[in-house]
């Protein structure tokens, strides 16, 4: 049994260590700031934090089989746009939210398509991709476009209470985010999908020598990252309740900083969706820290997530440099 | 169930070549079941292009395959892993962060309802590993074993994923000590047992004798023969491997004893027991000006390591080099430089040549490094030198101005000769520069280099080639397993060399 978790804790480092330090944050807040103590501001980091969530889990995928996309966030500001639009002109949302869906789906398809086959890097591909989603935005609409459509409105104002918790609260987008992460969890670990995408990760060269899919794969992270930005998106104008080509200015920044914290090596093939969501957390709770202090600029939470990113590079590094040798 | 002796791959009258070599000529080889077959020879004998015609990745010009009685057309590597020939490198293909079982199984492991059933696959995985003799956590990443682990895991994937029935081991103990090589070595013989027809390539003749039931030598891309390990002692092997021809020896013999009477009596360069633990054991060494000394021995013998130790890529862990009645302080690639020594490299594609630089920029790169980055040499001055190299040493070529990636293996060597001759070195180490070049090529190279020691330049010529070692050297130094075993200074004949060469018996 020790010997079990011995194994255990050796295995998981990196993620255990991303949880130690968002409790060891999340406490000091909490004394800092005794209001930070109720649950609801817990919950808050839910509510706040569900898009930067939804689109860290795609991107996780993506880095795990050594690649990037630069393109979350733009695309979250091309739905955000696209389906003000289309519920301004009357659509409703039950065909506007699938339809936003197979638009996610197929950017990533194609950019999967384009890395894979024509051989350019990742990082050109996704950023020429952040290009294109952004502009669509504003071609669609300069000015916020407000939405008033009822489904949506409901979306946004039902408050969904926690049991247990008295007066706590979450709304129905801030569930999507665990739910899809539960999701990525089962496909990342039980299926050959998503073994295939850490072998890819680890070695391309190597996973095609061992038969595995590689091409396929790899087409289907892409899309899976480009369905997770829609539907980051779609929370993102529903928490909103509107559209707007400059919403989520620098997210995928933020998004790749969760991921990394969260003990997902940018080398690929080493990581973890839970890693993320702690990542993600911890981005959130630096940043109420700031809004209950009131009076530092909210910069400050770039310089501390910065810093803390880089810790964590500098602790795996370390941590992989010291396996190696043993 | 096995019946034994029964031809698995037979190959015959295969033919391959690429633009300026032939790479194989009239090569036949057979491979019988539950056999374990040693493909022998030194570099660009052929080996690697033969197994690359078995595994689909080259297609040969002409001859036949069969695999088993029936005559086939091997596509592609996946075709061949299809067939059931399977191939294990040195490098094992693998993921180092995934499981051992997921890297066993990856591809075929076992599902139950909900997805992945890691309990099934870490029981299997165990099971087929505990079958070859292996216990270990197959939880663990692949990457926390030794190599000697992760090869028997690349074979076992083999066996388990595409049943193969010929499996191919390059090199496989290479870089592995005696008891992981015993590990391996277990493995294979029940594999044999099974039926598997192996083929071992090594160079390492101790364990062609250990392992091998029979050995096929190739020289030159050609078929030297095939025999039984038990009918062929080793120093019929060695001399088959390496052995000479006889045509156009004795021109050379006339200038390599006029030579001879240049040599300074002092040497200038002494090394005492010098030594890298795991790459050479320590060695004395002296090398006088207008020498060349010779070093003879199979690949991995440790002739390289010493050329890596002399030129400072590799940091000597005891002994001291005194160069000039002074002892060297720092080891490093800049610093030899410094004191006039110049290495071409063993593999100059990876290692010598930049090949998209163009012939004037590949020859002034040393000089410029000798002269420190910020000293410009004026372009006329760069044509100068590389007009005066081109024309000393016959590189064929239309420009200065041609990338070196253009010009054959011959000229490209000749290229890097040159860069080093721009700086005028005083010891200049040359590890194979004669290898995968044509015949006339080489014996340009060999003339050159008696010709450089004339000028008073101490060389060290290191080839796998023992005819030509002997033609150039005045003084021959013989390896064997990482260990300077002797030195000839007469005149010595082939056959002692190979002798202490081959070494057990």
């Amino acid at each position: 049994m020790v010997q079990r978790i011995k194994t255990f804790i050796s295995g998981n480092a990196p993620l255990l260590t991303t949880i130690v330090i968002f409790i060891i944050v999340y406490i000091i807040g909490g004394q800092l700031y005794p209001s930070m103590q109720k649950p609801q501001v817990f919950f808050n980091l839910f509510i706040n934090n569900a898009s930067l969530l939804i689109i860290s889990i795609g991107l996780t995928t993506v880095i795990l089989t050594k690649g990037i996309d630069l393109s979350v966030a733009g695309v979250i500001a091309m739905i955000s746009a696209a389906s003000a639009a289309l519920l301004k002109a009357g659509w409703s949302a039950g065909v506007v939210i699938p339809l936003m869906l197979l638009i996610g789906i197929a950017f990533g398809f194609i950019m999967g398509c384009i890395i894979h086959y024509l051989k350019v890097e990742p990082f050109i591909v996704t950023l020429m991709g952040l290009f294109f989603a952004r502009g669509m935005a504003y071609i669609i609409t300069l000015s916020s476009l407000t939405i008033t459509n009822d489904t949506y409105r409901y979306l946004a104002l039902t408050k969904l209470h926690i049991p247990f918790f008295k007066s706590a609260y979450l709304y129905i987008p801030s569930l999507i985010g665990p739910i899809l992460l539960l999701v990525t969890f089962y496909l990342l670990k039980y299926t050959r999908f998503g073994r295939t995408v850490y072998a890819i990760g680890n070695n391309e060269q190597s996973a095609c020598l061992m038969g595995l899919p590689v091409a396929r794969t790899k087409i289907i992270v892409y899309s899976y990252g480009g369905l997770c930005s829609a539907i980051g998106g779609i929370v993102f104008s529903i928490s909103l309740l509107s559209g707007y080509g400059g919403y989520a200015p620098g997210m995928e920044l933020d998004a790749i900083a969760s991921v990394v914290i969260g003990g997902t090596l940018l080398s690929g093939g080493v990581g973890n969706v839970i890693g993320t969501l702690f990542g993600v957390l911890i981005n959130g709770t630096i940043v109420s820290i700031l809004q209950f202090n009131g009076t530092l600029s909210s910069w400050w939470t770039r310089i501390g997530v910065g810093l803390l990113t880089l810790i964590f590079i500098g602790i795996q590094s370390l941590f992989y440099m010291r396996k190696k040798h043993s | 169930m096995v019946e034994n002796n029964q031809e698995i791959i037979k190959m015959e009258k295969i033919y391959k070549s690429f633009p300026g070599v032939q790479a194989l000529e009239n090569v036949d080889f057979c491979l019988k079941q539950g056999e374990i077959h040693a493909l022998v020879g030194e570099n660009g004998a052929g080996k690697s292009t033969l197994i690359k015609v078995m595994t689909g990745v080259e297609r040969h010009d002409s001859g036949h395959i069969f695999f088993e009685g029936e005559e086939i057309t091997i596509r592609s590597p996946q075709h061949a892993q299809i067939v059931g020939i399977s191939t294990v490198y040195q490098e094992v293909n693998l993921c180092d962060y995934l499981t051992v079982a997921e890297n066993l199984l990856l591809g075929r492991e076992p599902h139950n309802h909900f997805g992945i059933d890691w309990k099934a696959m870490n029981e299997r995985a165990k099971h087929i590993l505990a079958d070859l003799g292996i216990h270990i956590d197959v939880t663990r990443p692949l990457g926390y074993f030794s190599t000697a682990i992760q090869q028997i895991t690349a074979i076992a994937r083999a066996l388990e994923i595409t049943s193969a029935k010929v499996l191919i081991l390059d090199e496989p103990t290479s870089s592995l000590d005696i008891h992981e090589t015993e590990q391996i070595f277990r493995v294979m013989k029940k594999l044999k047992n099974d039926g598997v027809g192996i083929i071992f390539i090594t160079h390492f003749i101790d364990q062609i004798y250990e392992i091998s039931d029979q050995i096929t030598i190739l020289r030159n891309g050609k078929l030297v023969g095939s025999y039984e390990t038990n009918n062929l002692p080793r120093l019929s092997l060695i001399s088959k491997m390496i052995g000479r021809n006889l045509s156009d020896y004795d021109d050379m013999k006339a200038t390599k004893l006029e030579t001879a009477k240049n040599i300074d009596k002092e040497p200038f360069f002494v090394a005492n027991s010098l030594g890298l633990q795991d790459a050479i054991t320590p060695f004395d060494l002296t090398l006088h000006a207008g020498e060349v000394v010779g070093f003879a021995g199979l690949l991995g013998s440790g002739r390289t390591e010493i050329a890596r130790l002399l030129f400072g890529i590799d940091q000597p862990d005891q002994g001291t080099v005194t160069f000039d009645h002074t002892k060297i302080k720092e080891f490093s690639p800049i610093a030899s430089i410094e004191r006039g020594v110049g290495l071409c490299p063993e593999d100059r594609k990876r290692e010598g040549i930049a090949g998209d630089l163009t012939i004037r920029e590949n020859i002034i790169l040393a000089i410029q490094a000798r002269m420190g980055w910020f000293k410009y040499i004026s372009l006329q001055k760069q044509y100068e030198l590389a007009n005066h190299y081109i024309k000393l040493l016959n590189i064929s070529t239309p420009s200065p101005d041609q990338p070196v990636k253009n010009l054959s293996g011959g000229n490209q060597q000749k290229v890097i000769l040159a860069r080093w001759l721009a700086t005028n070195p005083r010891l200049l180490i040359l590890d194979e520069p004669t290898r995968g070049i044509d015949v006339g090529a080489k014996a340009e190279i060999q003339k050159l280099v008696l010709l450089l020691a004339e000028e008073g330049k101490s060389i060290i010529f290191i080839s796998s080639e023992l005819e030509e070692v002997l033609r150039t050297s005045h003084r021959i130094v013989v390896l064997r397993d990482k260990k300077k075993i002797i030195e000839f200074t007469e005149e010595v004949s082939e056959q002692k060399i190979m002798q202490s060469i081959a070494g057990g018996d």
